[in-house]
């Protein structure tokens, strides 16, 4: 599904990527683990097509059409989705005007007619009970006023309403407590499919309890310095990254 | 020519034209008009047109404008307009009273309004200062001549008709009426106009403005609105400016307001060359409450300058000012906000906030707050930002599969829309929202729909 070879990125003049490897199969989950600034949203961000990078060298093969090529929306349309580390609020754009926009633009892409408003309706209330988002935000403009929890939740429930092919979940346990981790992870896992795939960008160990990765990677300053099984997450936590600077040396 | 030397000629030019045509604008008008004439010719030539160094109109250049030549249209001609052609360019689903203004003079077809509460007068300033002079003599220039712009009193000076309207005390008008001043003319006109509004005691009324062009000729409009709200009074007063871009505009407006009164006005500038909106509002009553709002989209070399006032004159009143631009290509902005809070108005309450968007490097926005606060017990702010669209979240859209195009247009409509939702005419809401964005996407022409400019 997804093939990343020798990928260098930079931003304004700074390497942050330095040469990544990666092949993730259809139906496969593939955790990312790495200390700050080891270059992991990095990774999500430049998959999804933020603007801002600068890709230096390599290659990204998505379903075999050359991701880099594509801009950030046809990304998303065939199927990518990055469910944000911080998502942004957008004072003045209703959450359901946005999610009713961005799903008639996946349906226009794959030629089918918009959802009509009865069926996006009752679309919109299934996927929000699968993550227990409050019906009133949906009221709301765009993770306006939201606390850092329902903006999880609500990265979760736009997954659920797109179905990507891809998801990447960038730090979604980030300052979840554990309540609302395991009805985000509840809400990843129910998503899981033979033809999905997950990469999940995590700091910690604790996510991947509840979504239990087939692969982990380490990134560190920039390169992928350990693929292993699920187990290597647990040695992680364990030793803490400290042995990885050893260990890689 | 030295700036002073244009600025004398300037004002020179304009006082000999008074005295030229002094007595045809007389007989254009009625007596309650000319008797003002005399004063203000005088203030004016004192002040002359002004320049850059009035601190008033820093940032707007009048004397570019002013200094072009133009008919002056003293005798009322009839200018034929097509009421469906002028309600194409407009707010068609609103179920209004409508009134056309050509010219600056009140339309000589226009139907008499039917269905208005008992006591209601909508019609010309002039033919009711005929009528009724007494009526029109008790408010016209109350306000207005308490200005020292000399473009007011140029107004004054040259008015001879325009929009007036009376609601007597205890009425309701529930329908709102819709005034569309229409330029039209195959050479380059200045149109002098002057509106009187007068709502009474615990009366409510909702007066629509649109400006519109119906020919591609250079104008120059100097209007001059007084409002007056009486005591308990609810008065909405939009405004939609969508002229061509060759015309240019001075619009002043004075709200005089009364105890427990409540005013909205809302200005949205779609199209235009020069604008300038003076908007004052004397809050003379304790419990008054203003909410102001204004939106400017503008491109190519267009110049909109909203400058207001407000007069905090009695305690435990309320304004309340959003004013906001989007800004493209080679347009400049200015919004200056006044706010004088007298000696003795405790308890006030005065917010102002400008928020503007500049979509390319060479386009300007200029801001400026001016808080006078002379008491002590009060609540006033104001902030104002001047940024881009923002890139976060433009992404976070675009990387839902909504395409660049539209997803700033998203973020433009969303800026926009905190300004369009204070809109209290639900179809003229729904009406501007797509008029906005509409203009956003570059489909508005100056005057929707008259394409044949």
């Amino acid at each position: 599904m997804l093939t990343i070879k020798n990928l260098r990125v930079a931003i304004e003049g700074k390497e942050i990527l330095k040469g990544i490897n990666l092949e993730i199969k259809a139906g496969e989950v593939h955790a990312i683990m790495g200390p700050n600034g080891s270059g992991k949203s990095t990774l999500g961000n430049v998959l999804a097509g933020k603007e801002e990078y600068e890709i230096l060298e390599g290659e990204i093969l998505y379903e075999g059409e050359d991701l880099l090529e594509l801009s950030a929306e046809d990304r998303a349309r065939k199927g990518l989705f990055l469910g944000f580390q911080y998502p942004v609020e957008i004072p003045g754009v209703p959450m359901v005007n946005f999610i009713k926009t961005s799903v008639n633009e996946h349906r226009k892409f794959k030629g089918l007619e918009p959802l009509t408003a009865g069926e996006f309706l009752k679309l919109m209330r299934e996927k929000k009970e699968l993550v227990h988002l409050d019906s009133q935000l949906t009221n709301r403009s765009v993770n306006e006023g939201f606390s850092g929890g329902e903006k999880k939740k609500n990265e979760i429930f736009q997954m659920a309403m797109l179905e990507p092919k891809l998801a990447i979940l960038d730090e979604t346990d980030s300052g979840l407590d554990i309540d609302a981790l395991r009805i985000v992870s509840d809400g990843v896992n129910a998503l899981k499919h033979p033809e999905r795939s997950t990469i999940v960008i995590t700091h910690y160990q604790r996510l991947l309890e509840y979504i239990v990765p087939d692969h982990v990677h380490v990134l560190y300053q920039g390169k992928i310095v350990k693929s292993a099984g699920k187990e290597l997450a647990l040695e992680l936590e364990e030793k803490g990254y400290d042995w990885l600077k050893t260990h890689s040396l | 020519m030295t700036l002073t030397a244009n600025k004398i000629a300037l004002s020179e030019k304009y006082t000999a034209l008074f005295h030229t045509h002094r007595s045809t604008l007389d007989a254009g008008s009625s007596s309650v008009l000319n008797r003002m004439r005399e004063i203000a010719i005088k203030r004016f030539e004192k002040a002359g047109i002004p320049g850059f160094k009035n601190e008033n109109y820093k940032y707007t250049n009048l004397e570019r404008v002013f200094d072009k030549d133009y008919r002056h249209i003293f005798e009322y001609e009839l200018v034929d307009v097509d009421l469906n052609e002028a309600f194409r360019c407009d707010v068609p689903q609103l179920d209004t009273h409508v009134v056309l203004l050509v010219n600056g003079w009140y339309y000589a077809k226009n139907q008499p309004l039917q269905n208005l509460p008992k006591g209601v007068a909508v019609g010309s300033l002039k033919q009711v200062a005929n009528e009724q002079p007494e009526l029109v003599q008790e408010y016209l220039n109350r306000q207005a001549a308490l200005s020292d712009d000399p473009i007011v009193a140029l107004n004054t000076a040259f008015a001879q008709d325009g929009f007036f309207m009376y609601v007597p005390d205890q009425v309701v008008v529930e329908k709102p009426i819709q005034v569309i001043n229409i330029m039209r003319s195959q050479d380059p006109i200045f149109a002098t106009q002057r509106n009187l509004i007068v709502v009474g005691k615990n009366s409510q009324a909702k007066v629509i403005f649109c400006d519109h062009t119906m020919s591609a000729c250079d104008f120059l409009t100097n209007n001059v609105t007084e409002v007056f709200v009486g005591q308990d009074a609810v008065v909405d007063v939009y405004t939609v400016q969508n002229q061509n871009n060759q015309a240019n505009s001075v619009n002043s407006s004075f709200f005089k307001q009364g105890t427990n009164s409540n005013l909205l006005s809302s200005v949205a500038t779609l199209h235009g060359g020069l604008i300038r909106n003076n908007l004052k509002v004397e809050m003379a009553g304790e419990h008054a409450e203003a909410n102001l709002y204004g939106m400017s989209f503008t491109d190519k070399k267009q110049h909109v300058d909203n400058f207001t006032n407000i007069e905090h004159a009695q305690p435990n009143c309320l304004s309340n000012q959003v004013y906001k631009y989007v800004l493209d290509e080679d347009s400049v902005g200015a919004f200056a906000g006044r706010i004088h809070v007298v000696r003795d108005a405790q308890k006030t309450n005065a917010f102002q906030r400008n928020n503007n968007v500049l979509l390319t490097d060479s386009a300007k926005m200029n801001t400026k707050p001016q808080l006078i606060i002379d008491a002590d017990d009060v609540k006033c702010s104001h902030g104002a930002t001047i940024g881009q669209i923002d890139e976060e979240a433009l992404f976070y859209l675009r990387a839902r599969g909504i395409g660049e195009a539209d997803a700033r247009m998203m973020l433009m409509n969303a800026f926009a829309h905190e300004v369009v939702q204070n809109i209290r005419v639900e179809p003229l809401r729904d009406r501007i929202d797509e008029l906005v964005e509409k203009r956003l996407r570059g489909e508005l022409a100056y005057c929707h729909s008259c394409d044949r400019h």
